[in-house]
């Protein structure tokens, strides 16, 4: 390699003179190709070119030519001169046709325009286009150009966290820190294994470890721990697990199964328990006396001994405190001689000899002692059962409705002796399917069922009302509980049956407004009184209340404010009057208050004339002044002619009262209207009661505009208060309002709810005792996990326009953070304070004077 | 018969466990709780009198040092870690929940002039008068090793300040320029500067860590760009800054305190003038540092004492003192939000409650929801003037008193000259200048 390098310098050296022919061969294309053909060739056998003459030397030349265009980029050739001439410039041009003779013709044709100069033109004009390179700024300023650009990118990079500021200095809570990164906790193992003991202690330490084979790498089990473990295999272990899981769960199976019976109340369902249980132990008895004759013998004896305990004990007689107590009880109350006859009854069963007779009588003979639970069929002694059959519908009758009882009571008395006659099974079958169709509620099975009972004993129901049969179905069967159905069923009864509930005794109110309105709109109150929607009539009569005066002035309006305080106090003393008492009395009070009003009036329009005149004298110094010149009286009549619709100063009289009767304490009065004497509408507290309830607060200093008529001095301000309280409008807010709706809402747990509460006095800062806060990153930033960047980028610079003025806005100030207004508002409970109360966040605008 | 007798649930009264609070049942009629302004005023009232009476933020003194406090460093992973470099070149490691001192150094001679530790709390780096700075490790030396720091640098100059990158093996150091060093050569990355002088201070920001900040003593605050190793821009005030501290929550935003009692609150996207310039010193500030929540900052002055300032208000809302320390040179705010820990020329370093009334220790339940209510309270109330002057009070010592005084009456006395000047000169001719505007010398680009 490096010989033929230095052969193709030496060959650069001495071919210069074939240079051009060279150049021409290159320029024809065929040669072209047979140079491309060649580096195969000239890579055979590069050694044979000095063979021939010039054939050879041509091929060397192309082979050179290959060489160089393998290489890749072309070389730059160096410009040599080829030629002689007398011309010879520094920058290798030759001049080409320096020798050629000059043709007179070729002078003589014209300059081709499109030829050589075409370029020259070319180039020219691209020159011209060219301005004079600027002169390199100083390196200075080269640096501030820089310094400029990097502050602008930067400051618009840092500009992107603008967003996240402005939330965080909003934002209502913050916790930090701001990434809740889950303690880690290094296991032992890679602790030790990164600490080796190098003092003496901690080497002896160490060494008596090793020697008891403590372990001090993973995994940290003793020698002896790990036989242990390997003791029991993995498949063993989980099979007793999951057998004692499964036993686990029957047995609280069947623990809750036990709990619920037990919990289960239901008399019948314990009689039924019972009875099946029995049941049960007969069966196995009979199995027993027929598969073992000695053992049911056995049972036999059992039962014996059983009989015998009873009788000897008092267990079951009428002797014991319970039982003295009911049998005391047993004359009022029917469940009381109920249970006691049941005990009685009980005592004869158990004290009842067990027949030792032929085994198939004996199962036949107690099953129907069981059926017909403690009520004993048996004719052993009639008389001591007492009648069970005739006291078992008696709950149900009570059950029925409630409103008409007492005639059931009555009535159910007056059918005893035929109950009585009823037998005991019926009574149970009747019972039973009442009970069932209640819980079923199906009311049509049941008047099937009720018709049926009648047609087939001809007995009457038990629970039998003075309402016709078809109207205590309605009242009785219908799912409605039965104060609602009342409620439902007086638009639909027919009169006859209407007539009936005058007759009962129904609260008297109630059936004035049967007896005497037409139904639609006392059935809308009652349904109000129950909850119901009432029509949109009833509705729209109690907002609004109808007057034969008209209210036209403000003086009418505020009369008409005060007409309602009166108003209230009224209903205060007749809680519910009839409607028509009421309108009455509307009427009646709006024709005593227009009479008030007008004398008021005319009072008004008195003074107003009496005082009138002395007013415009005293005080109008202005228009006497006026009046010495030409034209005051004209500019003065001018200005009463404009003004002729308001008196001035018959407002500001009426103004002044006001006040003075808003200063004055108002008594209080503690009446309540039907205490000590009958209430109701219509009737008023006696006078002596008004009297001796109505508390008279103690008189008032006088006021200090007393004897200046045309002063208003407020006196509400308190001095001792005004320590108190803010004098000027703080900082964030803006309205005087906003900072008293800030005040007003309380805080504490004492007006709140405790979620409230929580929530109100959530503090703005939250820190972690022993958690290190890091400063913010873009992982910081909420709901952007992944571009977090992005988000960032979300506002670029904010343009600051209030520089120019001198007024750069803080940007601590532009929102107004702590106390910010806002949350005030943001407080769902909101609570209007009434004005009288002493607050010290409210400030009374003082008014002090306002002279005419 | 049936007689009808009221009957409750019993789960509405009955407690789970006998540990359980006696359920309440509460009726929240507005009527039945009457005056609730006026009672919870009162509250507020008692809450800002407990404040008072518990603010007692003093908690101890870390002595041990034989020269004056001139720089301290917090360990960015544990909280109970600090260290403290001294004027004889002696290096502290404190412990804090003990209150020790664990390690000292002799890294230094002459003052140990700037110390921060690397982002890992790995090791330490300190620059001293002795032209040199130092990486240090942060573990105590292993038995028999010798306490020797793992790399030296000797520099041609002296270095003032030091401060390591937030997430790079990086740290820039001042003196007469700002060099970017790279932990693992022993040459400059970079070399930053911007005329002539020496640089005080050099902070690098904790969000857009290729920022930084530094103050030099020709009255200017120089910002940087790491990357492009180029000046961004510079502001220069009345007077000199001492340092600087970038709010950690807000990355535009940094603090300065100035030799001229103020503190400034740039923006550094709007040089022209500070957001908020915070004054109630009466001596230079020497340092400052932003509570990691970025809501606050404390400062330390030469005037004895250190000063809590909230970010948004141009005054303190604390003031600690006591009557042994002398001029603060350095103070640091914990990690957790929780302390203060100020260096001062007497040797000592004092533990501070950064919430002077707070109470230490776990809080049941109650007691924090309590502690909240109450501050809630004190919150809504707080323009009420009594209230208001109770929370507002504070002791300071006659001298810082009186200075407070006096520096009241020169500033009347040049608010009523300026205003005299104006009244007396042709309307326009002498400027209303904002407060704001006028520390502010200029704005080079």
């Amino acid at each position: 390699m490096a010989t033929r390098t230095s052969r193709r310098r030496a060959l650069r050296q001495g071919a210069g003179a074939r240079r051009d022919t060279r150049r021409r061969f290159a320029a024809v294309p065929a040669c072209g190709a047979m140079a491309e053909q060649e580096p195969a060739a000239a890579a055979a056998g590069s050694d044979s070119d000095s063979e021939e003459g010039e054939d050879g030397e041509r091929r060397h030349r192309q082979l050179l030519e290959a060489i160089s265009a393998l290489s890749g980029r072309k070389r730059r050739k160096l410009a040599e001169r080829s030629e002689a001439s007398g011309q010879v410039s520094e920058f290798n041009v030759s001049c080409k046709g320096a020798g050629e003779k000059l043709l007179l013709s070729e002078l003589l044709q014209p300059i081709h325009p499109k030829s050589t100069l075409g370029s020259v033109r070319k180039e020219l004009a691209r020159v011209k286009q060219k301005a004079a390179v600027e002169l390199p700024l100083s390196k200075e300023e080269a640096k501030r150009v820089v310094r400029e650009a990097a502050y602008v990118t930067s400051s618009k990079e840092v500009g992107k966290w603008q967003q996240v500021v402005l939330q965080n200095r909003r934002a209502e809570q913050l916790v930090f820190p701001l990434r809740q990164d889950i303690a880690t906790v290094t296991p032992l193992e890679r602790v030790t294994s990164a600490w080796k003991a190098r003092t003496p202690l901690e080497q002896e330490i160490f060494g008596l470890l090793h020697k008891t084979q403590q372990p001090i790498t993973d995994p940290l089990l003793t020698p002896e721990e790990m036989a242990s473990v390997q003791a029991m295999s993995l498949e063993e272990a989980r099979r007793r697990r999951a057998e004692l899981q499964k036993a686990r769960a029957l047995q609280s199976y069947y623990e809750a199964k036990a709990r619920r019976a037990k919990r289960i109340k239901s008399k019948k369902y314990h009689r039924v328990l019972k009875k099946s249980r029995r049941r049960q132990a007969l069966k196995e008895f009979e199995q027993l006396h027929k598969s073992d004759p000695a053992a049911a013998l056995e049972r036999l004896e059992e039962l014996e001994q059983l009989r015998m305990q009873e009788r000897m004990s008092l267990k079951h007689q009428n002797k014991g405190k319970w039982a003295r107590s009911r049998a005391i009880m047993a004359k009022y109350d029917l469940e009381a001689r109920k249970a006691l006859q049941e005990q009685l009854a009980r005592n004869k069963e158990l004290m009842q000899k067990v027949r030792v007779e032929p085994p198939e009588e004996e199962p036949c003979e107690v099953p129907e002692e069981d059926t017909t639970a403690l009520p004993m069929p048996s004719g052993a002694n009639p008389w001591m059962l007492g009648k069970p059959s005739g006291l078992a519908p008696e709950p149900e009758a009570q059950e029925g409705p409630r409103d008409d009882t007492v005639p059931v009571a009555v009535e159910s008395k007056g059918k005893m002796e035929e109950e009585e006659e009823l037998s005991e099974e019926e009574a149970l079958l009747q019972d039973f399917e009442q009970k069932r169709q209640q819980r079923t509620g199906n009311p049509e099975g049941h008047s099937k069922d009720h018709g049926a009972d009648e047609t087939e004993t001809g007995a009457e129901q038990p629970r039998d009302s003075p309402v016709p049969p078809d109207c205590a179905e309605e009242l009785g069967d219908s799912p409605v509980p039965p104060d609602c159905a009342e409620e439902l069923g007086d638009s639909p009864v027919p009169p006859d049956c209407a007539e009936e509930l005058g007759d009962s005794p129904v609260p008297p109110d109630c059936a004035e407004e049967l007896g005497d309105s037409p139904v639609p709109p006392d059935c809308a109150e009652e349904l109000v009184s129950a909850g119901l929607e009432p029509p949109p009539q009833a509705q729209e009569e109690l907002l609004l209340s109808e007057q034969l005066r008209r209210v036209q002035t403000m003086e009418d309006m505020e009369s008409l404010a005060k007409e309602e305080l009166v108003e209230e106090q009224e209903k205060l003393v007749a809680l519910r009057p009839g409607k028509r008492a009421r309108q009455q009395e509307k009427a009646r009070t709006g024709d005593r208050h227009t009479k008030k009003a007008a004398t008021k009036r005319k009072m008004i329009s008195l003074e107003a004339v009496l005082d009138g005149k002395p007013q415009e004298m005293d005080c109008s110094s202005l228009p006497v002044v006026l009046e010495e010149e030409e034209g005051g009286i004209e500019q003065r009549g001018m200005i009463t002619e404009a003004f002729a619709g308001d008196d001035v100063v018959a407002d500001f009289r009426r103004e002044k009262r006001k006040a003075e009767e808003a200063m004055k304490p108002q008594p209080v009065n503690l009446v309540l209207p039907g205490w000590g004497e009958w209430g109701g509408t219509g009737l008023k507290p006696s006078t002596r009661k008004v009297k001796r309830f109505l508390i008279k607060a103690p008189p008032v200093p006088p006021r200090k505009d007393q004897h200046l008529p045309h002063v208003i001095m407020s006196e509400k301000r308190n001095i001792h208060a005004a320590a108190h309280q803010v004098s000027k409008l703080p900082f964030p807010f803006e309205r005087h309002q906003q900072f008293e709706q800030s005040m007003r809402t309380p805080l504490g747990p004492t007006w709140n709810t405790q979620r409230a509460f929580q929530k109100l006095t959530a503090p703005r800062v939250i820190t972690r005792a022993g958690h290190i806060i890091q400063p913010i990153s873009a992982e910081d930033v909420p709901d952007t996990a992944p571009g977090s960047r992005a988000r960032l980028g979300g506002e670029a610079m904010p343009e600051r326009k209030a520089v120019p003025r001198g007024k750069a806005v803080p940007k601590g100030k532009a929102v107004p953070r702590g106390k910010a207004v806002p949350r005030g508002k943001a407080v769902p409970k909101g609570k209007a304070v009434s004005s009288g109360r002493a607050v010290p966040g409210q400030k009374a605008q003082p008014r002090h004077r306002r002279a005419q | 018969m049936r007689v009808k007798v009221l009957s409750r649930n019993p789960d509405d009264y009955v407690r789970e466990t006998k540990l359980d609070l006696q359920r309440v049942p509460r009726n929240y009629d507005p009527v039945l709780h009457p005056f609730e302004v006026a009672r919870e005023y009162v509250r507020a009232l008692n809450a800002t009198k407990l404040e008072r009476v518990f603010a007692k933020p003093f908690l101890s003194s870390l002595d041990g040092h034989r020269d004056g406090v001139n720089c301290m460093a917090k360990h960015p992973k544990s909280l109970s870690t600090v260290l403290s470099g001294a004027c004889d070149g002696e290096v502290k490691i404190w412990n804090l929940t003990q209150r020790k001192c664990i390690r000292t150094i002799q890294a230094h001679e002459g003052f140990v002039r700037g110390m921060c530790a690397r982002f890992c709390g790995t090791s330490f780096f300190t620059v001293g008068d002795d032209k040199t700075v130092k990486q240090w490790k942060m573990e105590s030396p292993e038995y028999g090793e010798e306490e020797e720091p793992i790399h030296t640098i000797l520099g041609k100059t002296v270095y003032t300040g030091i401060d390591h990158h937030w997430k790079e093996p990086v740290f820039a150091t001042c003196g007469h320029q700002v060099d970017i060093w790279d932990e693992q050569r022993t040459s400059p990355k970079c070399s930053l500067t911007w005329g002539f002088d020496s640089i005080s201070s050099v902070k690098f920001n904790p969000i857009e860590t290729y920022l930084l900040g530094s103050c030099a003593s020709d009255r200017n605050i120089v910002l940087y760009d790491m990357r492009k190793s180029t000046p961004l821009k510079k502001v220069i005030l009345n007077m000199r800054t001492n340092t600087l501290c970038w709010n950690p929550m807000e990355a535009f935003i940094f603090t300065a305190a100035n030799e001229d009692y103020n503190l400034y609150t740039f923006d550094m996207r709007f040089l022209e003038s500070p957001v908020m310039v915070h004054m109630d010193h009466v001596s230079a500030v020497l340092d400052v540092d932003y509570s990691p929540t970025g809501k606050e900052f404390v400062s330390a002055s030469f005037d004895k004492s250190i000063r809590i300032f909230p970010v948004d208000k141009g005054h303190s809302r604390e003031v600690y003192h006591t009557k042994r320390m002398q001029h603060v040179i350095t103070v640091k705010w914990t990690s957790d939000n929780k302390y203060i820990l100020c260096g001062s020329d007497e040797m000592n370093i004092r533990l501070w409650k950064a919430n002077a009334s707070e109470k230490l220790g776990v809080l049941a339940p109650r007691e924090k929801a309590a502690m909240n209510y109450n501050q809630k309270l004190k919150e809504k109330f707080q323009f009420h003037p009594q209230i208001r002057r109770i929370a507002r009070h504070r002791h300071l010592p006659k001298s810082i008193y009186c200075q407070i005084k006096e520096q009241r009456i020169m500033k009347e006395a040049r608010r009523r000259k300026e205003m005299n000047r104006r009244k007396h000169s042709k309307p326009g001719s002498v400027p209303f200048v904002p407060e704001r505007k006028k520390h502010i010398v200029a704005v080079v680009k």
